[in-house]
């Protein structure tokens, strides 16, 4: 599935019409606190002046788990259910909660170098997930 | 002026076919006045809550229409300990002196259903499989591990000896030991953490009589003291369920600070603690939450679990009635069912399972979504 063509589970969570997909945060011009995704307030301080920012493509795992069980709704994901990773990424500016491209426990460690990639979600949407670093093309 | 604890009653937790929510809680009730020697309408006033098994002030309907004021508490995992706190600051105010506290539940079984919009989140946090309780208690222990050095078998340990005490306690759920060995081999439901390490929805019902500490011995000659009962929420930077990111600028959980508020208000300190309810969603929240209370340093747990100081023998006697883990957890009565425990351990009145060597100080925690601890000290 190509990153150029397929659809994105939901359009706000991206930078519009970046080269290689990019994740589309919001940050406080008052007290520089990154947020994802993007947010009209400051969780922090509870300012209003937040600006677009485009999040960083390569971070390390902060933790991590792998999903064993199929989750009820509202998930909407691939038949069959496949066990599949999840991971808090440390971007630097903010930790972001994603997918993994990996779903075997023991291949996974916090600090693994991961970059943002995209996965199938459903139908024909594409959801964000992150891979081990130099894999993902 | 102190207030007491003066009766205590419980409907058995676990499940109980074609026994609402409310009869529960209405058993419980009736189950309290009987042990303070008391009756319903000798009640001033009540605070009630439950999550998901309707209004609590709707048992007045069963336990009689005494005009009694009956305030509804609704404040998820925090509602047993929210009750309790508003009934102890009404005495304390002076605007009453005898009152009931109760709390009930009844979920259907299997994890809670989470709604992303309901919480401001986008459908797609759902849609794409990262809503779940059980990923936040797994990713949250998977850090905790690594960063304290304790090892996945510590988990083990932990469940297996809230089995073992929930063998002890007629009112408990589950009530079949398990060793470390089998709750390891159970199914994996989230890395690190198994099926048998995870507490479940359930059912159940207790209910706490309070008075004036001054007026106490008119109803029992065993009063337990509420030395503080505090309530805390998050702060920025604190890690919580259903967080699609995080700030790399951590802050400690609700936990920390409610329970550094009850040990100072109570001028009582951890170590003084003679046995303990802390709340165990999860086995990783339980040695999470020991050092979270300050009932031991980070990376102290493998030593004092793996030594048996947690045991209803130990030094620090952790969950003697089973925790969440053997009881499951109806939120409105799950609370309260940790306060029930320690008011049995001070009085000597915890049968099998009592911790031995006539405890003292008790203490209780609770945590739960969205980030709101509560916690109480009590004594004898």
């Amino acid at each position: 599935m190509s990153e150029t063509t397929a659809r994105f589970v939901d359009d706000s969570l991206f930078v519009p019409e970046a080269e290689h997909v990019t994740l589309r945060g919001a940050r406080c011009g008052a007290c520089r606190t990154t947020t994802f995704p993007h947010q009209n307030s400051c969780p922090r301080c509870g300012g209003v002046d937040m600006s677009e920012v485009a999040l960083p493509r390569a971070g390390h795992i902060w933790s991590f788990t792998v999903q064993h069980f199929e989750p009820k709704a509202p998930y909407r994901g691939q038949q069959p259910f496949e066990p599949y990773g999840v991971a808090y990424v440390d971007l630097g500016p903010v930790i972001v909660e994603s997918r993994l491209t990996e779903s075997d426990a023991s291949a996974i460690s916090i600090g693994d170098p991961v970059e943002l990639t995209v996965i199938p979600a459903f139908e024909d949407t594409v959801t964000f997930a992150f891979a081990p670093a130099g894999s993902a093309s | 002026m102190k207030v007491a604890i003066v009766g205590i009653g419980m409907h058995p937790f676990g499940r109980t076919p074609g026994v609402s929510g409310r009869a529960q809680g209405a058993h419980a009730a009736r189950a309290a006045l009987a042990d303070a020697g008391v009756t319903w309408s000798d009640m001033q006033f009540a605070f009630g809550g439950s999550y998901s098994a309707g209004d609590a002030d709707s048992l007045v309907s069963d336990l009689g229409l005494t005009g009694v004021p009956f305030i509804n508490v609704y404040n998820g995992c925090g509602t047993g300990g929210s009750a309790l706190i508003a009934a102890r600051s009404a005495i304390l105010s002076g605007e009453h002196d005898l009152g009931l506290v109760v709390g009930f539940d009844k979920h259907p079984p299997g994890a809670f259903a989470a709604d992303p919009a309901s919480l401001g989140l986008g459908e797609w946090y759902g849609e794409t499989g990262l809503m779940l309780t059980t990923q936040f208690f797994a990713m949250k222990i998977q850090r905790y591990l690594h960063l304290h050095n304790i090892s996945t078998s510590t988990l083990s340990t932990v469940a297996a000896k809230a089995f073992a005490n929930g063998a002890l306690n007629p009112n408990a759920w589950r009530r079949e030991a398990h060793t470390p060995e089998a709750v390891a081999a159970s199914k994996m439901v989230n890395d690190p953490l198994t099926q048998y390490m995870f507490c479940s929805p359930g059912e159940g019902a207790v209910a706490l009589v309070v008075a004036r500490a001054g007026q106490a011995h008119r109803y029992t000659d065993t009063p337990v003291v509420i030395e503080s009962a505090e309530f805390r929420s998050r702060r920025f930077g604190s890690f919580e369920v259903f967080s699609p990111w995080l700030s790399p600028d951590s802050a400690p959980g609700p936990t920390v600070e409610a329970a550094q508020a009850a040990f100072e208000s109570a001028g009582i300190g951890p170590a003084d603690v003679d046995v303990a309810q802390i709340q165990d969603t999860e086995s990783g929240a339980e040695i999470m939450h020991m050092a979270e209370t300050g009932l031991c340093k980070d990376g102290e747990q493998e030593g004092l679990i793996s030594s048996g100081a947690t045991e209803i023998g130990g030094a620090l006697p952790i969950n003697t009635d089973g925790g969440c883990l053997a009881n499951g957890e109806p939120i409105g009565a799950s609370g309260l069912r940790q306060v029930y425990e320690n008011v049995l351990q001070l009085r000597g009145a915890a049968g099998v399972r009592q911790v031995p060597g006539n405890p003292r100080v008790a203490f209780s925690h609770v945590y739960g979504a969205p980030g709101i601890s509560a916690c109480t000290v009590i004594t004898r």
